[in-house]
């Protein structure tokens, strides 16, 4: 970065002259020290994981959470800055009460991912305003069924509805990642923070793609998800840190279409063979061999 | 504003409101009804509009569309139901515009209930929302004058349908073919016609499948029989 110093990153809405935004640039900084947060989307839903590093033993333990419910069937976990977290929390439950006053129906993953994208971007462009310091991870499940209205009276006619195209399916979980700069794709699989590299190095491996669909089913992404934040744990950098887990499934699934946390027996059960892994991964590198006479 | 005192609260606290027009305001006194089928959907109406007992209009279209596939039935004040429908046609086209895809019917049938049920006490709207949409197929949604939304297999409207209430029970049935929905809303809307004093002419509906809309016109030169284009 020859170009810091010369005053192009003092301010928002000033390229510098070989096109950056360096308040932008810095702003991933932030992000990149902050812990590691990751999202799986699977064949049955979306697995929302965090690293929350315990930065003092007189905090409360599972308090403090940093994985939110922005809909009934849309969580947010963010790495970064906390109270610009927050915020982003703050205004996209605002994009999905509003979408469901306007249109009387839950907002899309996809639409939610637009609108906060849209919002995040606003922040890389006016003196007055600094970029947001976090990466936020958007996962949800939107009905595979006839998308529900709010207010109307009734259920409706279980018949009637006649011309559907057969064979197409609608709705299912999605996973979509937005950056400081405003920048969003949908994702497989998504990591951000300070443990990004080995986690997407782990994400990688996981069956998540491909032109079927993904192979890997809620249960198992949740035994995946707890390793991989385990893995991407630096012990060196910060001792403690908690585990935090939230899925969503179908309305058939275990959370029957809602965004909850992983139960706590579960979340155990995944950090206990979290451990495990690690202790074998461990046992299996080969011994320095010692030169003996 | 020249209502009549029929909207005003009794002594023995019933509320009675049978003339909701200003005097001279011209009324959809009407037949109206959609109806899904197989394929689809079938919105179908007469076409009279009054001013009291002078009809101003003998071949209204009463039929509105507000999307490519969505459309709706009208009945009540015609300056109420142009106003709400036009409203809605813009929301829509903005929402396709924004969201990069079609509006479902429930998205129109939650815009159109907004503005109704808002506006309950300035409005006189009766309206049908019959639509065609991938994910769903046909649908009905009916909006009567309070502002609810009510989800129907079929729904029909307006002074002329209390006559045809027994009719349309009797003869409806799930998944008709094209050809027999048809002739279903014709005959219904035939008896309406004939007993109601405020329905009358011809006979339009609009026929929504994934291939689009296809507009039918029944005169009763030919007693209804010949479909004209």
């Amino acid at each position: 970065m020859t170009s810091i110093g010369t005053g192009y990153d003092l301010a928002n809405s000033i390229f510098s002259p070989d096109g950056r935004n360096f308040q932008v640039e810095y702003a991933v900084k932030a992000v990149e020290n902050g812990g590691t947060s990751i999202g799986i989307r699977c064949k049955d839903g979306v697995v929302l994981a965090v690293e929350k590093i315990v930065t003092s033993k007189l905090l409360k333990q599972s308090a403090n959470k940093r994985i939110a419910t922005v809909d009934r069937h849309l969580g947010v976990a963010f790495s970064g800055m906390i109270p610009d977290g927050r915020h982003f929390i703050d205004r996209a439950r605002d994009e999905a009460r509003a979408w469901r006053d306007t249109f009387k129906t839950p907002i899309s993953t996809a639409d939610l991912a637009s609108r906060m994208g849209g919002y995040m971007q606003a922040y890389t462009l006016y003196q007055s305003v600094r970029p947001f310091g976090i990466t936020a991870i958007v996962g949800g499940f939107d009905s595979t069924e006839a998308a529900p209205v709010d207010g109307e009276v009734g259920s409706g006619p279980s018949c009637g509805a006649g011309g559907k195209v057969l064979g197409k399916t609608h709705g299912g979980p999605f996973l979509y990642m937005i950056e400081p700069s405003g920048l969003y794709w949908g994702y497989y699989g998504a990591a951000t923070g300070k443990g990004r590299q080995s986690a997407k190095a782990e994400l990688e491996k996981l069956d998540l793609g491909g032109p079927a669909g993904p192979a890997l089913t809620l249960e198992e992404a949740v035994k995946e998800a707890a390793r991989i934040i385990y893995v991407a744990h630096d012990d060196s950098k910060d001792k403690e840190f908690e585990l935090e887990m939230t899925w969503i499934s179908g309305a058939d699934g275990p959370t029957k279409g809602l965004h909850q946390e992983v139960p706590k027996a579960l979340r155990e059960e995944a950090e206990r063979l979290a451990k495990k892994s690690l202790e074998d991964d461990e046992e299996e590198e080969p011994k320095e061999e010692k030169m003996e006479e | 504003m020249e209502f009549g005192n029929s909207g005003s609260l009794r002594e023995d606290g019933i509320h009675l409101d049978m003339d909701r027009l200003k005097k001279g305001e011209v009324n959809l006194g009407t037949s109206i009804m959609a109806v899904t089928f197989k394929d689809g959907v079938i919105l179908g109406a007469d076409s009279r509009t009054t001013t009291g007992a002078y009809i101003a209009n003998r071949v209204t279209d009463k039929l509105t569309q507000v999307h490519d596939t969505i459309w709706c039935c009208r009945s009540g004040s015609a300056a109420d139901t142009q106003a709400v429908a036009d409203i809605v046609k813009y929301q829509l086209e903005l929402f396709a515009m924004r969201n990069g895809k079609p509006p479902t019917t429930q998205t129109a049938g939650a815009i159109f209930q907004e503005i109704c049920y808002d506006n309950k006490d300035r409005l006189s709207a009766g309206l049908i929302i019959a639509g065609w949409d991938e994910r769903h197929g046909g649908q009905v949604y009916s909006i009567p004058l309070g502002g609810s939304l009510h989800k129907q297999p079929y729904s029909i409207g307006g002074s002329g349908s209390t006559y045809i209430y027994g009719y349309c029970d009797a003869n409806w049935r799930e998944g008709m073919e094209e050809a027999d929905a048809v002739d279903f809303v014709k005959g219904a809307l035939k008896e309406a016609i004939k007993w109601d004093g405020s329905s009358g002419g011809v006979i339009r509906m609009v026929v929504l499948t994934a291939e689009g809309a296809d507009r039918h016109l029944y005169l009763p030169d030919t007693d209804y029989k010949v479909r004209h284009v």
